[in-house]
């Protein structure tokens, strides 16, 4: 019994001594000089000849084919080209990855090299706690070349990432169910939209499809009537100063509250998610269950990829899908030529080995940006790729891009998670019933205040 | 049948301290006491005390969890909790889901508990059946009921719609996840679909603590099947059903997956528990401390509901209520 207890007694001590050197042992970075994955020069010099071991850990958002497979082999190209260089190339869900998986990363000193970036109210966060790398004299050339579409992903003049796509918001339809109801040309002005919804309906197909479960899906809708109704200099100073005193802010409220009176969209939209599956906005319009959905110019792919899950096997985007842009409304107080839009890039973490950098550029070079262009039915950045944009749908977003005089970022983006939030908190109540123009602006104006 | 009574309680019968123990030396004693406890107490301070106290701290700072913690603000954090309207309703859900639980789950799971404890042909099909709910996670039985839920879409309806419409109940159709008066019985409809298994099993382990002498001897003072589960067998069965009736409570007031799953808290809002609440106002929205705040609140009214079950409902267990005469 002495004997065995003693052994009882070694063993409960070796475990005890296992599990104080298990916790010890984590949180280590990649700057841990024992890490043998480490490179020797870590964030000491940018031009490196000498073939230092690097490994560059890469975030991104992409999680369906032929995107992921697309990256990956972006990353492995470039660790190719790059002896001593490994690119780990990690995909996450793009919620998970922007609430949850950065934040935590950035805040425990373990984060990734380069990672997805959706810019502005978010950078700014993480570049004043230091965690963003300051790249403007690395990537001059492509700002240059990238022109008004980098702004987001700039602070004060300085740039902290480089987006690889941008477009901007449009109605995504069904020319097939427009031609069935008897729908002509596409709606040019609000009259002519409302006008289309009616012919719709009168046809039994239900117009518009909106993915409100999400929030954001809903609450474009409010930041295009904010565009229309809102000058541009009210709206740079609104994201700038997070003030909205304005009230083109409230209007714009009272004209989406006309728009939601005129009953355009699915039944149980507030529950309908975005982007999941045949029951979400987007897969209501792919499987011809609605012949609308205001939307951002990555529709096509995400509709493709339901498609082709449903089908188990590769499907295109719909041949019938149409492009057109949010309509004017007459005597509105905004610039007519105002765009809503937003895109997607990355960010070199402040830590990260020197040819983190080498790498971003090599992402935004004209031959990968024309290649992702195809592979994710999308719009590139740089302009050598735009002719690689052959989707004709596309081609009107880009020309959509091109012909704007104010490109204004989604608001929520613009806002920072804690106003956007709220924001779109706000957007959808309204839609679903509760409160009034006034209470949104009264919302954002309250989570300005918790900031 | 007094005598039965004390040959019977298995299912109450507390450990009692042996003497001989005692006499042992001490220093001896602690330090037996620290090596089996000493690694579980390192990891309760670690992953429960750690973070408990962490959280209250960070629950006084505008902190976005990214920066320095630098801007204290005192109780302000919990003054905002406290008076928005999404947390009392997010409140109102938890209780809802407790008071349900209770009033409709636990004697859903103690009828079907006696019936399934009477010798029947394919007792154990039905018992792997009645279980198998709770074995799924809940991340897919979430998305399994939100497909199956759907909102009717282009004149097609979801599965369960159909099914409804086919059997003649059409008119009972509901848009089940998207009218904010409806979702909330829908969700506890699933929790009692997925959760009921749990209770019959731990109804049923508590059955088998029930001597059946005690039935055997009203059988033959002349009671009836229904006198003898009124008066014998659900009186002994308590202290199972205030075991069930507790992890119930504590399980519906940290209520997260499937409501994250079903419906993340919406539509406007509508669906929030105190847990959802949390992530998506805390993380989400890059407020730590303010999450902080409503971790601490969730914390201590967990915590109160939990010693007051224990002083006022348990604790005639623990002491013994079926012995209770006699000690």
């Amino acid at each position: 019994m002495a004997r065995n207890r003693k052994g009882a007694i070694a063993a409960s001590m070796a475990a005890v001594a296992l599990l104080v050197a298990a916790c010890s042992g984590s949180g280590g970075s990649t700057d841990d000089p024992t890490d043998p994955t480490a490179a020797p020069g870590d964030g000491t010099s940018e031009t490196s000849d000498a073939p230092a071991e690097q490994t560059i850990t890469w975030w991104h958002n992409a999680t369906g084919e032929p995107l992921v497979s697309f990256w990956a082999q972006v990353g492995q190209e470039f660790a190719d080209a790059n002896p001593g260089v490994t690119v780990d190339v990690q995909s996450f869900q793009n919620e998970e990855l922007q609430r949850t998986l950065i934040p935590n990363a950035l805040l425990s000193g373990d984060a990734p090299d380069l990672f997805q970036q959706w810019g502005a109210g978010e950078l700014a966060a993480q570049v004043a706690a230091g965690h963003v790398k300051d790249i403007s004299a690395d990537v001059a050339d492509e700002i240059a070349a990238l022109g008004a579409v980098a702004n987001p992903w700039q602070l004060d003049g300085k740039t902290y990432g480089l987006p690889y796509t941008f477009g901007i918001s449009g109605f995504w339809y069904n020319t097939e169910l427009f031609a069935q109801a008897g729908i002509t040309s596409t709606p040019k002005t609000l009259d002519e939209l409302y006008a289309a919804i009616d012919k719709l309906k009168t046809a039994g197909i239900t117009p518009i499809a909106v993915g409100a479960g999400d929030g954001w899906p809903a609450a474009h809708y409010w930041y295009h009537f904010a565009l229309k109704s809102c000058s541009p200099e009210v709206l740079q100073q609104a994201q700038a100063e997070l003030v909205f005193d304005d009230p083109c802010f409230v209007k714009a409220g009272e004209l989406l509250g006309e728009f939601i009176a005129s009953e355009p969209f699915n039944e149980g939209y507030l529950a309908t998610s975005a982007q999941q599956g045949a029951g979400s906005s987007a897969g209501l319009v792919a499987t011809g269950k609605a012949a609308m959905e205001l939307m951002g110019h990555w529709n096509p792919g995400v509709m493709g990829g339901i498609l082709t899950e449903e089908a188990g096997e590769d499907v295109s985007p719909p041949e019938w899908l149409g492009w057109f842009n949010f309509p004017g409304i007459d005597g509105a107080a905004g610039d007519p030529n105002a765009v809503l839009g937003g895109g997607d890039g990355f960010s070199v973490h402040a830590d990260a080995p020197p040819a983190t950098v080498d790498l971003l550029k090599y992402i935004l070079s004209d031959d990968v940006q024309a290649r992702f262009a195809e592979a994710a039915s999308s719009i590139p950045t740089a302009p050598g790729a735009a002719d690689a944009v052959t989707d004709p749908n596309l081609q009107l977003v880009l020309e959509g891009l091109q012909n704007a005089t104010y490109v204004q970022l989604w608001l929520d983006t613009a806002y920072g998670p804690t106003v956007g939030g709220a924001m779109n908190d706000a957007i959808v109540n309204f839609f679903g019933g509760s409160g009034t123009p006034q209470d949104i602006v009264d919302a954002i104006k309250a989570s300005v205040e918790t900031l | 049948m007094s005598s039965l009574t004390q040959a019977g309680p298995a299912v109450s019968a507390g450990p009692a301290p042996s003497p001989a123990r005692k006499r042992r030396g001490s220093g001896r004693k602690w330090a037996e006491i620290g090596l089996f406890s000493g690694p579980a107490i390192l990891v309760y301070i670690g992953f429960v005390f750690l973070p408990v106290a962490l959280a209250a701290y960070y629950s006084f700072f505008n902190w976005n969890g990214l920066g320095p913690l630098e801007r204290f603000i005192g109780f302000d954090n919990y003054t905002r909790v406290l008076t928005d309207p999404v947390f009392h309703t997010a409140l109102r859900n938890n209780f809802f889901v407790v008071g349900a639980s209770l009033l409709v789950q636990g004697p859903l799971a103690i009828g079907v508990a006696l019936l399934l404890n009477r010798k029947m042909k394919g007792r154990g099909l039905v018992r792997l059946l009645i279980f198998i709910p709770y074995i799924l996670s809940e991340v897919i039985a979430g998305v399994a009921f939100k497909l199956i839920l759907q909102a009717p879409a282009g004149g097609s309806y979801g599965p369960f719609d159909t099914v409804l419409n086919a059997v003649g109940l059409g008119e009972l159709r509901q848009l089940w996840l998207a009218d904010q008066k409806v979702v909330m019985w829908t969700i506890f409809a699933i929790l009692t679909w997925k959760y009921l298994g749990f209770a019959i099993i731990i109804m049923l382990a508590g059955l088998q603590g029930v001597p059946e002498e005690l039935s055997e001897a009203a059988a033959i003072d002349g009671a009836g099947w229904w006198q003898t589960q009124r008066y014998i067998t659900i009186p002994l069965l308590g202290p199972t059903i205030r075991v069930w009736a507790f992890l119930s409570i504590i399980g519906s007031l940290q209520l997260f997956d499937m409501v994250w799953i079903m419906t993340g808290g919406g539509p406007a809002n509508s669906t929030h528990t105190m847990a959802t609440y949390m992530v998506l106002f805390g993380l989400n929205r890059q407020q730590v401390g303010f999450g902080s705040a409503v971790a601490v609140i969730l914390f201590i009214i967990s915590l109160v509901i939990a010693l007051l079950y224990q002083r006022f409902a348990l604790r005639r267990d623990l002491e013994g209520s079926l012995t209770g005469r006699e000690g």
